[in-house]
């Protein structure tokens, strides 16, 4: 049986339709990431699967216990790490994970191997109270804290939010070893770039999942040609593509423009002279879709 | 050149022993959009409150919009303008009072205000949250209006603390839509950012690392330098040998 079954999960608060009917499985060891910007209802969720928060309706089987009548297995079983840094701030980072340890009736000795890796990073600040970290550390700490217990599948809500880029890349390469220990990792996330070290991905915008599938074949379903195009003046070249008649859809995407044509024989080259008579020295060339254009073809849709 | 907009040389930043900010130098021309990177405690804040009159130096030159950074604080803080995402807008009061608030702040006119106000909230298809809270806007509508008014009182420079996080790509790309429309109209944009792609969308990058500006250029040739694919790349091969953290 698959360690968490979500069917036609809804949740509303007052007016707002937090989810709108979410359904997944997510395998034995896999890293399933949940992925889509502030607002799209992935802290709900999170706290559904971790019942803390009642659905309104639809059922989840978290290690197949029912997340309302079996809550009480279920909390024995999974490691939650939510995104807002919930350890004791007064108490010291050794303090900190034998509490947890305890609560969970085990010791940092018997499943110190699973955190080792994680923990001697921050070994020497032991004494340190975990208000007095930085973000990276405590972001280390909680990671531990979630892991004391050997959890069978761990709730991760956008562990990397906030963190820099070097501390993001060390995140998920500790998630990738914890992997081998064939726990299930649930993580969300905003930063589209990060669905690539996921094993499958949901998007999730206004409560519901757009797609679920492997990075690779969220591209792959990307049917339409994309291009991306550039010059010395950035904004009239994004003004200049939107009024040429054969684009569709254009909009800036860092170093380059992303857009898609109307019709299946566009010429890049006739683009070209109509915007060097618009005093452009253009590069145009046919790429790849990312995540985001994916994500954002998706919501158009 | 005489379209310099922001001129730094050997611009330092000691606390006692600890020097937050090491001798940089490096100038932003007018209509730019400079990203300035960096870990945390890498040394960006420390320099940015300088740039913006905040915080005087220990040594070195700095020059923004024409004033000196040490001695004429007031005359820069007066062209220039600033948004951060933690901070920007006051939560508790309309849409229209936080322009009308921040405008007076600048000197502006009331009448010139109530046009330009007008203007501003149909540009930005606003017109019926005008009187709206802050606290009830979506965050993306936030990020928007906050960068408006901090180009309400057409400043030289506009200084950007991590402007944007937590939107979805279609909201982040109106966002930068606006940024680029305001570089075009010769408004200087010094934006610091966490998010590495966003270093993509910036004319020139200058990475910290440990207080020194380590490399500064144009995103493609920062990736071709270092061999890399992307600027998250370049980073992390910058960075990776820094010392300190926060």
């Amino acid at each position: 049986m698959n360690p968490v079954i979500a069917n036609d999960i809804r949740k509303h608060y007052g007016n707002v339709q937090a989810l709108q009917g979410i359904s997944f499985e997510a395998k034995p060891g896999e890293i399933f990431g949940i992925i889509g910007p502030d607002g799209a209802g992935k802290t709900s969720l999170f706290r559904i699967m971790t019942t803390l928060i009642l659905p309104d309706s639809g059922s989840c089987l978290v290690g197949g216990f029912d997340v309302v009548k079996e809550y009480k297995e279920i909390r024995r079983r999974v490691g939650y790490m939510p995104g807002r840094f919930s350890l004791y701030q007064d108490m010291s980072v050794e303090e900190n994970l034998s509490f947890f340890a305890s609560v969970f009736g085990t010791t940092i000795e018997e499943n110190y191997h699973l955190i080792a890796d994680i923990y001697k990073q921050i070994e020497p600040f032991k004494t340190r109270r975990a208000g007095k970290l930085s973000g990276g550390m405590k972001q280390k700490l909680a990671l531990c804290c979630a892991l004391i217990h050997k959890p069978d599948v761990l709730f991760l809500d956008e562990p990397t939010t906030g963190v820099d880029p070097v501390s993001r890349k060390e995140f998920w390469e500790m998630l990738k070893r914890l992997k081998t220990e064939g726990i299930t990792m649930i993580v969300s996330t905003p930063y589209m770039d990060e669905a690539r070290l996921c094993d499958r991905i949901a998007l999730i915008k206004d409560g519901r999942f757009m797609s679920i599938n492997t990075p690779d074949n969220i591209v792959a379903d990307f049917k339409v040609p994309l291009w991306a195009a550039k010059s010395g003046q950035m904004y009239r070249l994004l003004n200049d593509l939107r009024e040429y008649p054969e684009t569709d859809n254009c909009y800036v995407s860092g170093e380059y423009h992303h857009f898609t044509a109307r019709t299946n024989d566009f010429d890049p080259e006739k683009l070209t002279q109509y915007l060097r008579a618009k005093g452009h020295e253009p590069e145009i060339k046919r790429i790849e879709a990312t995540i985001e254009d994916c994500y954002m073809y998706l919501a158009r849709k | 050149m005489d379209d310099v907009v922001i001129y730094t040389k050997e611009l330092t930043k000691q606390f006692g022993t600890f020097t937050a900010v090491d001798h940089i130098s490096f100038d932003v021309h007018k209509g730019e959009i400079f990203g300035f990177l960096g870990a945390n405690g890498a040394g960006k804040t420390t320099a940015m409150r300088m740039l913006c009159g905040l915080s005087i130096p220990t040594s070195g030159v700095g020059n923004v919009a024409g004033f000196d950074i040490a001695t004429q604080q007031e005359d820069i803080k007066k062209r220039i303008g600033y948004m951060s995402q933690k901070f920007s807008l006051y939560e508790d009061l309309k849409v229209w009072e936080n322009i009308r608030l921040y405008a007076g702040i600048y000197g502006m006119k009331t009448d010139e205000i109530e046009r330009k106000t007008n203007l501003l909230l149909d540009k930005l298809h606003f017109t019926k949250e005008r009187n709206a809270l802050v606290r009830s806007l979506p965050l993306g509508w936030k990020q928007k209006l906050a960068f408006s008014v901090s180009i309400f009182h057409e400043p030289k420079i506009v200084f950007l603390d991590e402007p944007t996080g937590g939107v979805d790509p279609e909201t982040r790309r109106q966002f930068w839509e606006m940024i680029y429309e305001a570089a075009d109209r010769g408004i200087t944009v010094f934006v610091t950012t966490h998010y590495m792609d966003e270093a993509e969308y910036c004319n020139r990058v200058s990475i910290m690392v440990d207080g020194r500006i380590d490399a500064l250029d144009t995103p493609s040739r920062l990736k071709q330098r270092f061999n890399a694919q992307s600027m998250d790349q370049v980073f992390r091969r910058l960075a990776r040998k820094a010392e300190r953290s926060e």
